[in-house]
């Protein structure tokens, strides 16, 4: 199972994401920021208004997820990804931007594929449910921006070989899509 | 007269401590779902997300962490016995205090606004907790706590169907909701369904649906026969683990159904995360 991973670091190059495919499992690695909806309406405001963002978003990969609390001895309380599509309204600025990568879960909007594959993006889906076992990968937490939010706060975190997989690559694959036909079975 | 007598901070500490629990520890007969579904999933990948998801549920029970960083709505439900005395001011406030002293100690997350609207401000003890407060006979006290999270109650829903729409109507309306839901909710999912009541109860319905015991069908044949039938037609689905496709999309499918009006068909589809959190505890 394990050689069947491929192991990718950030900040992301174009060079690192022609090679992803929809259906990668992936390890990534490096410094990756986090943001829920409220932050990203927040990072958007910036844009809009041409102001610089609270971290450099050319190569960055965001985690969608707002952690549990960490108790006293630990870096970061449990730690899985929430539902992408709140953030398709913001996405597509940010990518445009120079955003890489997405840490997620669920489908994305027909707008957000179209930019993944137009500025070249990828799309990652965690395992939902798996916060505390996610949370292990995760080696350093530093909120940088937005502390008034709580868990929706953005952080800058060190992981190491965070699983993740590949939904939607620069070239237009969609897992999400493909799945489901390879797998429905039609009723009579 | 009373046979028994329940004190506001009895209340407090079992609601507490139910949390406590309920948050870091996965039911047994969710584990179990989690083994068995193994058996029959053939996708890859919804194999190592079912993987993960054995190994989460260890982890977060050593180490007393959240299964889930969405620790969820405090959904509470309370059976009160009529032959038993509260001895207090509140029973809502000692719940909510309850909900407050877990949610804190367990380091868990607060995900509760105060205005939906407006305001969006955090209230940064999880409450108010949502609390269904029935009134039973006997002695007894039963509290069951669901921590609810928010991405698969996003994706819930209610019809009110016509009587002609029929167990058609039913069908389509449950497959369409768990189709449109995808991976959004984090499947494998469990589906509770409520058939029949006003519109107020069947949401209710189909929430209690999510408390029963996975394995476990509804009493009446004839529901139970309508709740396999309907978890083969959602597994045909396709949408997998995660929703990256596969075999296993919901582990359950549980109807509880009330007597309704001559004039409705209410129907009601609350989804329930792989998280499937909920403890109970009879005082």
């Amino acid at each position: 199972m394990e050689k069947m991973y491929k192991k990718i670091t950030t900040p992301l190059t174009d060079e690192a994401i022609r090679d992803l495919k929809a259906g990668d499992l992936v390890y990534i690695s490096g410094f990756i920021y986090t943001a829920r909806d409220a932050a990203h309406k927040r990072l958007v405001e910036l844009l809009k208004e041409s102001k610089e963002l609270p971290f450099d978003i050319k190569g960055a990969v965001i985690y969608y997820v707002g952690p549990t609390p960490p108790k006293p001895s630990r870096i970061i309380g449990s730690a899985g990804p929430t539902t992408s599509s709140r953030m398709d309204a913001y996405a597509p600025l940010l990518i445009e931007k120079g955003l890489k990568g997405m840490i997620g879960k669920g489908g994305r909007s027909p707008m957000v594929k179209e930019s993944m594959v137009k500025y070249g993006a990828v799309y990652f889906i965690a395992t939902g449910g798996a916060g505390a076992l996610l949370s292990k990968h995760i080696k350093s937490s530093e909120v940088i921006a937005y502390e008034d939010l709580g868990p929706e706060a953005i952080r800058k975190l060190y992981v190491e070989d965070f699983p993740a997989i590949v939904a939607n690559d620069i070239y237009g694959n969609d897992l999400i899509e493909e799945g489901k036909k390879r797998y429905k079975i039609s009723s009579l | 007269m009373f046979k028994k007598e329940i004190s506001e901070d009895q209340i407090i500490f079992a609601v507490r401590k139910l949390f406590l629990e309920a948050v870091t520890e996965l039911p047994e007969d969710v584990c179990e779902a989690f083994e068995e579904s193994l058996k029959i999933e053939e996708s890859l990948m919804g194999r190592s997300v079912i993987e993960q998801l054995l190994k989460n549920k260890d982890i977060a029970k050593e180490e007393s962490l959240a299964l889930c960083q969405d620790t969820g709505f405090a959904v509470v439900f309370i059976e009160w016995g009529s032959d038993v005395y509260f001895r207090g001011k509140s029973i809502y406030e000692a719940v909510n205090e309850g909900v407050r002293r877990a949610y804190s100690e367990g380091y868990f997350r607060k995900s509760i606004v105060n205005d939906p609207v407006f305001d969006r401000k955090n209230t940064n003890d999880n409450t108010p907790c949502i609390l269904h407060l029935e009134m039973v006979n006997g002695d007894k006290v039963k509290i069951t706590v669901a921590p609810k999270g928010g991405g698969s109650e996003n994706m819930s829903a209610i019809k009110m169907l016509k009587p002609a729409d029929g167990l058609d109507g039913i069908k389509s309306f449950v497959l369409e909701t768990v189709e449109k839901a995808g991976g959004n909710p984090c499947p494998p999912i469990i589906v509770g369904i409520g058939i029949g009541g006003t519109f107020e109860k069947c949401a209710l319905l189909s929430k209690k649906a999510l408390l029963r015991k996975l394995g476990e069908s509804n009493p009446d044949p004839r529901y139970a026969e309508l709740e396999k039938l309907l978890l083969i037609e959602i597994n045909k689905l396709g949408i997998g683990p995660m929703g990256l496709g596969g075999r296993v999309t919901a582990l359950a499918v549980n109807i509880e159904y009330f007597p309704c009006h001559i004039a409705s068909l209410p129907v009601a589809v609350n989804i329930q995360c792989n998280s499937a959190r909920h403890k109970e505890v009879i005082l």
